[in-house]
């Protein structure tokens, strides 16, 4: 399969990247780690005129613990995701989700501003961002904005970037005291886009109360889904087998699961949505009481 | 219409063309390409080296691997302008001599390929996987593989290959 042509730049500071952006707005697409992108212009569903390769922008990419806050930068790589050691002492969730993403290959290339630009609602790590009430920096030439994950996804593979906007970073407030997260997805093979999948994210008390609750929820509506029902529902409140089923079960009602031919009708994914949002926060009450 | 009209030559819009310069294998090549150019046609097509394979072309099958920089990626999801200045290794790049390099050879002894369509490529992904990680388990094997697909083997031959030439390696 062969693309469109296009014309093609490869700038190398994030304000050339900019400029070409602001030139041509909407005819141009960024091409980060090309996972989503290449594969939509080689079955031209997407044919940009201008392909801007932000590759060799090497400040785009980190990873960075600063004041009770976590940076990651745009062409962040999975496979740094997975392996960094920072996320796995301050938010292993995300080295847990990381593994998940299509397979290794993949991963080498992929990065989490992209995934998170294209805003597939099958992507694993809206979810994640969604769950950990993550915040995305965006960048013009007009200066940078802050867009809370929960604003960011408008609809299916669209966002609230501007035409003359790139997705620049990910600020995750870092969780305090006793904390654990999980990421559990149901696949019909190794690689594949999640029939469902849900991450959790759980802070608790000395007393087991609940002072933290994230969910969100992939595959099951027109955008990665935030439970926020569900999430207040648990806060303030001691999780035990009850609790946390009762949480699962009002997951399951904000879930947006359509029939599909490929990954199941949308009853039998709405049940797997509550037992996976139950497997998520118990292996999260886990991972936070350290057992 | 008259018979035997001859066929003219159309003039066409003049294609933009990107120079790039690639290492593979040790080899530095330069040439002009379109910017829509995958880099796997690059490689078979330009460049002559036709051990890359094109198996799916949706990156599913991982038969195009090849090592790029020093990863794994799948070379009909990139564009050949995103390799200049890049150092390649493809199948042909490991052979030293004449010699098998020891994954081809636990290949070829593990009986790890049938019709061997995707062979290339699995052995690019281990090429990458024993680097990343010299002692590998099974299930680590498995799930390091696991953006290749085999429609013959049944990967119990491609894992035990892949366990033996890390033996070997680690050896060296």
């Amino acid at each position: 399969m062969i693309p469109r042509n296009f014309v093609y730049f490869s700038p190398s500071s994030e304000k050339e990247a900019l400029e070409l952006l602001n030139e041509y707005k909407s005819d141009a697409r960024i091409l980060a780690g090309g996972m989503s992108l290449i594969p939509l212009m080689k079955m031209r569903l997407v044919s940009p005129s201008y392909l801007i390769d932000i590759n060799k922008v090497e400040s785009l990419s980190y990873i960075k613990e600063e004041k009770n806050r976590l940076r990651i930068g745009a062409l962040t790589r999975y496979y740094e995701i997975e392996k960094s050691s920072t996320l796995k002492k301050l938010l292993p969730i995300m080295n847990e989700a990381a593994t998940w993403v299509g397979d290794p290959q993949v991963r080498n290339m992929g990065t989490i501003g992209g995934s998170l630009s294209h805003a597939d609602p099958s992507g694993d790590f809206g979810s994640v961002i969604l769950a950990l009430n993550g915040q995305i920096i965006t960048s013009s030439l007009n200066g940078q904005r802050t867009i809370k994950a929960d604003d960011f996804f408008v609809d299916s593979f669209t966002t609230a970037l501007n035409a003359n906007e790139m997705l620049k970073e990910i600020v995750i407030d870092l969780p305090e005291g006793m904390n654990g997260g999980a990421y559990v997805k149901l696949e019909r093979k190794a690689g594949d886009f999640a029939i469902v999948a849900v991450a959790a994210q759980l802070s608790i008390d000395s007393k087991g109360n609940c002072n933290y609750a994230g969910i969100g929820l992939t595959s099951v509506g027109p955008t990665n889904l935030k439970a926020k029902k569900a999430e207040s529902f648990l806060l303030g409140k001691q999780l035990n087998e009850r609790t946390i089923d009762e949480t699962a079960e009002i997951a399951a009602s904000e879930a947006r699961p359509i029939d599909d031919p490929l990954r199941g009708s949308a009853e039998y994914k709405r049940a797997m949505v509550k037992v996976l949002t139950k497997r998520a926060l118990n292996l999260a009450l886990k991972r936070a009481r350290g057992v | 219409m008259e018979k035997n009209t001859p066929i003219k030559p159309v003039e066409t819009q003049q294609k933009q063309l990107y120079h790039i310069k690639v290492n593979i294998n040790g080899v530095d090549y330069e040439h002009d390409v379109e910017a829509r150019l995958l880099l796997v046609h690059y490689i078979r097509d330009v460049v002559g080296l036709t051990g890359t394979h094109i198996g799916c072309d949706t990156s599913n099958c991982g038969a195009c691997t090849v090592i790029f920089n020093g990863k794994s990626v799948k070379s009909c999801t990139m564009f050949a302008v995103q390799a200049n200045g890049a150092k390649i290794l493809t199948i042909e790049g490991l052979s030293k001599n004449g010699e098998l390099h020891p994954i081809q050879r636990a290949f070829w002894e593990n009986h790890a390929l049938q019709c061997g369509y995707c062979t290339p490529g699995f052995i690019m992904q281990a090429y990458w996987l024993l680097k990343e990680n010299p002692n590998p388990k099974e299930e680590e094997i498995r799930k390091g593989i696991s953006g290749n697909l085999c429609r013959c083997t049944g990967y119990q031959n491609i894992v035990k290959a892949i366990m033996q030439a890390a033996k070997e390696l680690r050896s060296k």
